[in-house]
């Protein structure tokens, strides 16, 4: 694995360098486009867009996580409230030998997506849905979080973010060349030049155009092919982490027929879409183009399916077998010495029940939401919002009227009561 | 002129064996973290049998000899010292574990208490813990004993007195064909 993360890092410093030097160019046409006459005007354009990038890297590195879980209304889950999501996640990080477990969150979205985040392990954070909490079983779940997992152990998280980073400042500068040519003086403004020197500048001032029209199409189809490179890179790894193929490849399964349906606005952002473990906003069963970050989710259920054993060889394998003259997934020094992992029986689970699940959620959902859950003997379950003042409460369905409640507050004690929601 | 060849031939040579060294320590570095990590969850499964014991009690009182052997095994394992003895210990105490399991199912009194859930799901995912991280643990030292082994890091091994680790196998049927059992 320590090859792996390696030979990602290399790939992804070789992205960011292209990237740069396509960033670069575009500052340089900038300033000769803007203010043709002045020497200098390349030389500051170039030092604009090191400065635009510099800007935007730091401030995605500062605070990325904390805006990309912000910006999709995740909120943190703590152990009591969700044991089993707790214990799939920890069981994850230790198959795939995490130093800490990533911190979770919950979104409250019926879209079944599940996305990672965070610079470093120590730092990462996984989110999920509730819709896709309420669809999985226990080995699917433990298969979307060992996907997820794979995305901060092999620092996908990181490497992305810095390249999605770098193609939104190219796309930035194309948009500034852009203007610039419309708004700027052009090459018939630089005077003195005779006819030879406009001829040149029309060259350059056409090479600039085609420039700035092709530069963010390449950066993001560069970007776009790494994303889906590393979606099939995650897939290995869980099958790996959890000796479980089939435990993804039907949780994905899931996952596609739903979002067949098309997705509701709430969780879909250009920016979080390659995060995701697919892709909110793909239209379903087109083939992967140049523009997917994802492959298409048929073709990763057909590789896990084609999966002989558990480890990477075997993952590779199966690509290869479905993806023919393709090259791997893998770089070679990463599969060395591998050994054919068994694939382990699937857990003896209960049938599912649908229905509770789905209130196992909703009532999670309340718990992280303050809420204090009060069984009543009838069988309804009243959930008092936290700013309910009244230490009686009545049962909606059957009246009876309950004393415990302010017992519960009590319990809940500053983290209840004390965020009074007044609004 | 020689000497300066020869003398870049030394650094070259003295910085790949430095490297291949550098390369086995983080490799039982792993080793060593991987270990520790079965060791955490192991001593959690140990906390988790007592609780299990006293709550089963109440229920299952003809079934002193299947209790005793759980409280028994444990007792074993806690003791138990260095990888291969633990290991076998741990296969005794999960062989316990499953039989009393099997028993469990025909008391549905105790199936539906509320605090035996708890500890049970407690301890399936212990067990899984378990099972996960010994997976890790035999990954790293298959991958630190291949280096071990093979030319030319086998001779800084020797060299610096690196030594092969022990896989952790544990000896139940049942256990070998999943890393996780189920009650």
């Amino acid at each position: 694995m320590w090859e792996l993360i390696q030979a990602n890092k290399r790939k992804s410093v070789v992205l960011v360098a292209v990237l740069a030097i396509i960033l670069i160019g575009m500052g340089y046409a900038i300033g000769f486009i803007i203010a043709p006459d002045v020497r200098e005007a390349p030389i500051f354009g170039v030092l604009i867009a090191t400065l635009i990038w510099v800007f935007m890297t730091t401030t995605s590195l500062v605070g990325g996580e904390k805006i990309l879980l912000a910006t999709a209304g995740a909120r943190e889950v703590a152990k009591k409230d969700a044991p089993q999501l707790y214990n799939v996640v920890e069981e994850m990080s230790i198959a795939s030998g995490l130093p800490v477990p990533p911190r979770i969150f919950i979104i409250d979205s019926p879209d079944p997506n599940a996305f990672a985040v965070g610079l470093k392990p120590e730092r990462a954070a996984v989110a999920i849905t509730t819709g896709l909490l309420g669809k999985l079983s226990r080995d699917e779940l433990q298969a979307v979080m060992a996907h997820e997992i794979a995305h901060i152990h092999n620092r996908d998280t990181l490497f992305m973010t810095l390249i999605g980073v770098t193609v939104g400042a190219v796309v930035i500068l194309a948009e500034l060349l852009l203007r610039g040519m419309i708004f700027g003086r052009g090459p018939r403004a630089r005077g003195g030049g005779g006819r030879g020197g406009d001829q040149g500048a029309a060259v350059i001032y056409l090479v600039a155009i085609v420039f700035a029209l092709l530069a963010p199409i390449l950066a993001y189809i560069l970007y776009f092919a790494c994303s889906r490179r590393r979606e099939y890179l995650a897939d290995a790894c869980a099958a790996q982490y959890t000796r479980y193929p089939e435990g993804l490849a039907s949780a994905l399964e899931k996952i596609s027929r739903h979002v067949a349906r098309g997705p509701s606005k709430k969780t879909a952002s250009k920016t979080l879409a390659p995060m995701y473990i697919v892709n909110p906003l793909a239209a379903h069963g087109r083939r992967a183009g140049l523009f997917s970050t994802h492959p298409p989710t048929e073709d990763r259920v057909r590789v896990l399916r084609g999966m002989t054993n558990a480890s990477l060889a075997a993952y590779e394998e199966a690509y290869r077998s479905t993806h023919k003259g393709e090259k791997g997934v893998f770089v070679s020094a990463a599969l060395r010495g591998i050994e054919p992992q068994e694939i382990r029986t699937p857990a003896a689970e209960e049938p599912a029940n649908q229905t509770r699940q789905w209130r196992e959620v909703r009532d999670l959902l309340h718990k992280v939401d303050q809420y204090a859950l009060l069984a009543c003997a009838c069988g309804m379950k009243i959930k008092i919002p936290p700013d309910f003042e009244d230490p009686r409460v009545h049962c909606p369905k059957c009246g009876r009227e309950h004393e415990g409640a302010p017992g519960l507050f009590a319990s809940l004690g500053a983290l209840g009561h004390a965020q009074e929601k007044n609004s | 002129m020689e000497w300066i060849i020869l003398l870049i031939v030394l650094i070259v040579l003295v910085m790949w064996i430095v490297s291949m060294y550098n390369g086995l320590v983080r490799l039982r570095n792993q080793v060593r973290n991987a270990w520790s990590q079965i060791d955490v969850q192991l001593k959690r499964r140990h906390d988790l049998i007592p609780n299990l014991v006293e709550t089963a009690k109440g229920y299952v009182k003809h079934e002193r000899e299947t209790l005793e052997a759980v409280t028994q095994a444990r007792a074993d394992a806690v003791k138990a010292q260095g990888v291969a003895e633990q290991a076998k210990a741990e296969g005794k105490l999960q062989g316990a574990l499953s039989r009393l399991m099997l028993v469990v199912e025909n008391y549905p009194d105790l199936k539906a208490n509320q605090n035996f859930l708890q500890i049970q799901e407690e301890l399936t995912s212990t067990e899984n813990k378990v099972g996960f991280a010994r997976q890790f643990y035999n990954d790293q030292v298959l991958k630190y004993n291949t280096r071990c082994e093979s030319v030319p890091t086998n001779l800084v091994a020797n060299l610096f007195g690196f030594k092969k680790s022990d896989f952790f196998e544990i000896d139940t049927p049942s256990e070998r064909e999943a890393p996780k059992v189920q009650f």
